[in-house]
């Protein structure tokens, strides 16, 4: 059942050293208030799951934070390079990057297989790729040929994903921690339901959850923890809440470009808000 | 027109970006569905759906079906595309059920590097994959949209660079090593049905399935074409010339770009 907590003891609860982690959201809902909560608590050694490393996974990066990473499709949208995914993938800082590396069907099907609880999934694709014959982070391919038992048909098998902890930020969650969110829901619900433990950031705790066109609710009993962050996503956006801050996606190219700036950046907007309104959040019962 | 600076149309001024907006923009029929990325295919197919093809079904792997910006997003999932989608899906469904299903007509891609055969990097730039040169984004969705579109439009600008006689990785396939061989992988849709570059046009040839270059824009030479290509590049005998943005189509696109905010 779903705890009520404030950002730090939710993420200091739920994400260990070591750990696989699955900070979901595509472009819209990204928890970023989430992975500045880890850069501030300095986990090491994790091996960061996510379909779009965007900025949020170059912060963790460079912060260094991971060893691997496990993805699809690793650029800053519309802008351009990850420079510090690219400067650990091409120069080993702060530290060597481990990669597994798929396309998004692949990735959205693997956590389709993780939350159905099957240790694969099958789909149309990768065939003639390089991606098919690329070790997986155990050295073993993650992608397989599998023949159709009805067709004969090549299909392409891919491993199943189940992280040690699923992050999402949605727009409401209820007393009882019944979590809603909508807009682009992305991979998010999978991703959760594939995970062992799941926290899940909020703009608001509100009464009661109200129907909305178009969205997912999940249950309190499938999340551990949840916090209030109102603002939690930015520089993406919450639907109904706030607009995506293309600008800073725009700035982020100037401020992570070099290493010394990146750790201005890191020193100014990460670890210098530790103990803020912003950083701790609330746990609800200001709301 | 030179190949990074501006010409002149009836129409007004005109970029480089702006010839090859138009000419993929021209590349889709209306009612078509088509899938887009950010960038330049977004910006065409925005353009056509403001010009000759107002029913073109504009589908973002965000998992927006049928949206209707207003302006040009940034990302593939700004705001805008969800609040005007006819309907918004997973990103599982939206690779299952959609794109692999063989749903939607029309893929729109970029690359990194670009082979003869029209096969795609964007995965690493160097001989190992390991400890490569350049580091790319890597896939997102091209392979399967390269694989079950019915066809697929690649956008990129021309140079030694980026058209190699091989690629260094292959993220997405064109016509693999030739003829015979998508039918081979069992992949469903037709593959690459024209490349639009800063130059000009190129199709595959239908024996070969080997890019050949079919049509130039206003004041490109055959010899410009072949000295920023990487491979021994065919041209066809009857190359069409391809027309300068039209006065509506600048119109158009200078309205997109003055209602995207920011801009």
């Amino acid at each position: 059942m779903a705890e009520i907590v404030s950002l730090t003891d939710a993420v200091a609860a739920a994400i260990r050293d070591g750990d696989a982690v699955a900070m979901e959201g595509f472009t819209h809902l990204i928890p970023f208030a989430a992975g500045h909560e880890v850069i501030r608590q300095r986990r090491r050694d994790l091996t960061l799951i996510r379909m779009t490393p965007d900025v949020i996974y170059d912060q963790l990066i460079g912060a260094g934070c991971a060893s691997k990473l496990i993805f699809s499709w690793g650029g800053n949208p519309g802008v351009g390079s990850l420079h510090r995914f690219r400067d650990a993938v091409e120069n080993r800082w702060p530290g060597p990057l481990k990669l597994e590396e798929h396309s998004h069907a692949g990735m959205a099907n693997r956590y389709v297989a993780g939350a159905s609880g099957v240790p694969f999934a099958v789909l149309r694709g990768y065939r003639g790729t390089g991606l098919e014959g690329l070790p997986g982070l155990d050295g073993q391919p993650s992608v397989r040929p599998i023949t159709c038992p009805f067709t004969g048909e090549t299909l392409t098998a891919v491993a199943a994903l189940n992280p040690d902890v699923a992050v999402i930020h949605a727009q409401h969650a209820d007393r009882a921690g019944n979590v809603q969110l909508w807009g682009i829901t992305g991979v998010q619900k999978e991703a959760v339901l594939s995970a062992r433990r799941a926290v899940v950031t909020v703009e608001e705790i509100v009464p009661e959850l109200r129907p909305q066109p178009g969205a997912i609710v999940l249950p309190g009993w499938t999340i551990d923890y949840i916090a209030r962050v109102p603002g939690g996503a930015h520089p993406s956006y919450a639907l109904g809440y706030s607009q995506r801050d293309n600008d800073f996606y725009v700035a982020w190219d100037a401020i992570s470009r070099e290493r010394a700036s990146f750790r201005r950046w890191l020193e100014t907007d990460v670890f210098a808000l530790a103990g803020t309104a912003r950083a701790k959040s609330e746990d609800g019962s200001g709301s | 027109m030179s190949a990074s600076g501006t010409a002149v149309t009836e129409g007004g001024t005109f970029t480089s970006d702006q010839m090859m907006t138009a000419c993929a923009a021209r590349t889709l029929r209306d009612g078509m569905t088509c899938f887009v990325g950010i960038g330049l295919p977004s910006a065409a197919a925005n353009l056509a759906r403001a010009t000759h093809a107002p029913n073109l079904v504009l589908i973002y792997e965000s998992g927006t079906i049928g949206a209707k910006p207003g302006w040009l997003p940034l990302s593939i999932g700004d705001g805008v595309l969800a609040e005007t989608a006819d309907a918004v899906v997973s990103v599982p469904e939206i690779f299952n059920y959609w794109l692999q299903s063989g749903r939607i007509d029309v893929g729109f891609l970029g690359a990194g590097q670009l082979d003869r055969f029209g096969n795609i990097n964007t995965t690493v730039i160097g001989a190992q994959y390991a400890d490569p040169k350049v580091r790319l984004p890597g896939a997102g969705g091209a392979p399967e949209i390269a694989a079950s579109c019915q066809e697929v439009i690649i956008v990129l600008r021309q140079t030694r660079r980026s058209f190699v006689e091989r690629v260094d990785f292959i993220t997405s396939v064109g016509y693999g090593d030739g003829p015979g061989h998508r039918e081979r992988l069992g992949l469903t849709g037709a593959g690459p049905r024209k490349v639009i570059t800063d130059l000009g046009m190129l199709e595959p040839d239908p024996v070969t399935r080997e890019l050949t270059m079919t049509g130039l824009y206003p004041g490109v030479t055959t010899d410009e074409v072949r000295s920023r290509t990487g491979w021994d590049l065919a041209v066809s005998a009857d190359l069409q010339a391809l027309a300068a943005p039209t006065g509506p189509e600048l119109a158009a696109l200078h309205a997109l770009q003055a209602m995207t905010p920011g801009s």
